[in-house]
């Protein structure tokens, strides 16, 4: 829990000191929220990006600490070196947001996401699927006689990769959790 | 310890615990178990104002003028969605205000009950933090807590929503308690930063400081200890608009308000300083101009207690996070102790060279004998109030420029005016909070008529309360500062930006049981002041100017600090269509 190391407000390890800033790359950043868990505290979270116009690529939210009361926020962004630190920035001054990770900074981190797929079909193309979803560690979580509903866990790129070989053998509906985050190591 | 009581009985207790004197607001359905205890005690004083925008502003207004948080207690629904422009306004400009707002008993919300809304929601983005209450048991923390979260770090508005059961309700109190939520801004600087800096002083041929609000919410420390620096090492300062008083005007470094409206000198010398110290200012948009003209060959250096401003809009060499009173008081510890350097003989000429700017005069202007300009107005104002115990507030446009340049601050907390979010009508009911906190002293509106009318109703209070506020309207009958953009911008086409039908200000204030007087005539305007000074109530003086007077200097959108416009031979077709998208 106790993962970020930076502390709040702290200026020498300060997380705009980390990197040259003011680049016009867009990079892509996963970025770890702790906040206390209580009414609201999402549509903060959510309504700072909205309302300064930063991106979210995927947001997951959760309970992870009952007695602490604490949730972890898990957010996939893009923008400017610029852009980030702004973000981690004005996340960090919301008064019950406790910590602020950027796993790609301080990375690295293994990424990981669920997702439930959909695939209707019959003959070949079922069994092509199946065939698939061996090959992807893919688990049929339900079956009709002409369907199948398969779950997969892996980085996003695997899952995107699945959803594709898929969409010829008759993917119909595709649910994803967003992306769970950690650091490696201790 | 902890005591039995209702959740409403508790808020007032709350507050007497936290030091408050005084309230402004407005009562209605869903706070009345609180206004009954208010009714039952004496020592809070409720100011009731005219509507719930005044009471933020005025709230606002007692703040600024003391330091300490304002309070401003409204009802559900449209109580608090009027109270929305005040603290999107308190925000803006980090000042600490706590609302507290009257919601609907908890099992109604969520039924469009009767003057029910989302106050949480909707006043999310505008206030620092916020609380729905939904038990009394947590009331009492919550009040505290909203407290240091008002004041601590970067100050700001904090608004409470009381539903009407848990005000009935009873739970236990708690007293205030030094406040252990993680909550705690680092207030101390870097030390190694610090010295960074230090030592770019010591070797910096053109330095500058550049000053803003968070020195003034700093607390009176934090102006001396600026004071003392700037003195000691000679560097020249200047100032946001939010920041003026920090230094006095009468200081010998003293370069004047930067900024789109600001002196010649204060932005050339931002341009072409060696070394910017920014000591809790934000690099706002009036003040930087072209980003990428903004100040090119400057190493800056930049205090803030709030991370979140550095680097956000200027990339900066040296950051400081910390409070700048104990920031500057390091500063000035590691200066003194490394020998008190600085390049003198460099910093000297760069004093001459500001001296030869100065002689410019840029705030020169074609007086008149026939009609008072309002320059003129505001240079008298200073001239006969300047020996006072004088506080200024102001509303929102070319008279607000005008106060800021020509009239001079020589301390903190004197100057209240709507920086950031520019909220016409701000000035009127801030005055009236000014004038509760300081009752002996001289409070002025400087007002351009328009703005005024926005929150006129406060007359109504201002009469009530006696309070001697003096409303000194320049009145040209404009929009002034819309009608000078559309001059600059859209050719000429004076779109909607006249005041029609205004009403006779005498026979206005009259209504009121106020004083009302009209000046007309430069030859009048000495003794038309003392008039309104002499007065022992609230004034309003009708002041009718010159009414096609531009603001000058100007630094025209989308331009550069040394390329400023000083005066009306220089205004044709200098805005280009990039520069006019700008606001």
């Amino acid at each position: 829990m106790s993962a970020l190391h930076i502390k709040k407000g702290a200026t020498r390890h300060s997380a705009y000191n980390l990197r040259p800033t003011f680049s016009d790359v867009q990079e892509r950043h996963t970025i770890a929220v702790l906040v206390e868990n209580e009414p609201g505290v999402l549509a903060r979270v959510i309504g700072l990006f909205s309302g300064r116009g930063y991106n979210i690529e995927s947001l997951t939210v959760a309970e992870v600490d009952h007695t602490g009361h604490l949730s972890r926020i898990t957010i996939v962004t893009t923008g400017t070196p610029q852009v980030i630190e702004q973000i981690k920035a004005q996340l960090g001054r919301i008064v019950t947001v406790h910590d602020v990770h950027d796993l790609t900074v301080e990375g690295p981190s293994v990424e990981r996401e669920l997702a439930i797929i959909k695939v209707v079909g019959e003959g070949d193309k079922r069994v092509e699927a199946l065939r698939l979803a061996d090959i992807f560690r893919a688990n049929v979580v339900d079956s009709t006689l002409n369907s199948f509903i398969f779950e997969i866990t892996g980085a996003p790129d695997k899952i995107d990769a699945f959803a594709d070989l898929m969409r010829p053998l008759g993917l119909v509906e595709i649910a994803r959790t967003g992306v769970a985050a950690l650091l490696r190591g201790d | 310890m902890t005591r039995e009581m209702t959740g409403a009985k508790m808020v007032v207790q709350a507050l007497k615990d936290q030091g408050v004197d005084t309230v402004f607001g407005y009562p209605g359905g869903a706070v009345l178990p609180i206004y009954d205890e208010i009714f039952l005690q004496n020592d809070i004083r409720h100011i009731l104002v005219r509507h719930e925008q005044g009471a933020i502003h005025a709230a606002e207004g007692y703040a600024r003028s003391t330091g300490k948080p304002g309070v401003a207690l409204v009802t559900s629904g449209p109580g608090a969605t009027n109270a929305v422009t005040g603290l999107t306004d308190a925000l803006l400009d980090s000042i600490p205000l706590v609302v507290l707002t009257g919601q609907v008993p908890t099992f109604m919300i969520g039924s469009d009950a009767f003057q029910e809304a989302d106050t949480v929601g909707i006043t999310r983005p505008c206030t620092k933090h916020n609380w729905l209450v939904k038990d009394t048991d947590s009331l009492a923390e919550t009040m505290h807590e909203a407290f240091h979260v008002a004041t601590s770090g970067r100050p700001g508005p904090v608004l409470i929503d009381i539903p009407k059961d848990v005000q009935f309700a009873s739970g236990e109190y708690t007293s205030p308690k030094p406040s252990t939520s993680h909550y705690q801004p680092v207030l101390k600087g870097d030390l190694e930063e610090i010295t960074e800096l230090v030592a770019a002083m010591e070797t910096a041929k053109k330095p500058v400081f550049y000053t803003g609000g968070g020195v003034i919410n700093s607390g009176p420390a934090a102006s001396q200890l600026l004071r003392e620096l700037v003195d000691a090492t000679g560097i020249p300062i200047t100032s946001t608009l939010m920041g003026l008083g920090a230094y006095p005007a009468s200081g010998e470094n003293w370069l004047g308000m930067l900024g789109m409206h600001g002196l010649y000198e204060a932005n050339l010398a931002m341009h072409d300083c060696d070394l910017m110290i920014n000591i809790g200012a934000r690099f706002d948009d009036r003040i930087t101009g072209r980003i990428d003209a903004f100040s090119p060959n400057s190493k800056k250096a930049h205090i803030d207690i709030d991370p979140s401003s550095i680097n956000k809009v200027i990339r900066v060499d040296i950051p400081i996070v910390g409070d700048v009173a104990h920031v500057l008081e390091d500063i000035l510890k590691i200066w003194k102790s490394r020998g008190r350097k600085t390049d003198a003989a460099n910093v000297k000429q760069w004093q001459n060279q500001i001296a030869e700017w100065r002689k410019i005069n840029c705030l020169a202007y074609a007086n008149s004998e026939k009609s008072i300009k309002p320059q003129y107005a505001l240079q008298r104002l200073e001239e006969l109030t300047k020996k006072h115990d004088r506080y200024i507030t102001t509303e929102v446009g070319q008279h607000q420029m005008w106060a800021a340049q020509y009239l001079g601050f020589e301390d903190p907390n004197r100057w209240m005016t709507s920086g950031g979010l520019g909220t016409m009508g701000y000035g009127f009911p801030a005055s009236i909070g000014v004038q509760m906190a300081h009752p002996d002293a001289l409070v002025i509106n400087v007002a351009g008529e328009a703005s005024w009318l926005m929150n006129m109703q406060e007359m109504g209070t201002a009469a009530q309360y006696r309070l001697p506020v003096k409303q000194f309207i320049l009145n040209n009958e404009r929009l002034g500062m819309v009608r000078q953009w559309q001059e600059l911008l859209h050719g000429e086409r004076y779109s909607h930006s006249w005041s029609e039908a205004l009403p006779d200000f005498v026979k206005l204030a009259e209504a009121f049981g106020a004083k009302g007087i009209l000046c007309s005539d430069p030859a009048d305007l000495d003794d038309a002041i003392m008039e309104m000074i002499n007065y022992d109530g609230p004034v309003i003086f009708d002041c009718l100017v010159e009414k096609h007077e531009n603001c000058f200097p100007m630094i025209p959108s989308g331009k550069a600090h040394n390329e400023m416009l000083l005066g009306e031979a220089e205004t044709q077709g200098v805005i280009d269509s990039k520069g006019s998208v700008l606001v």
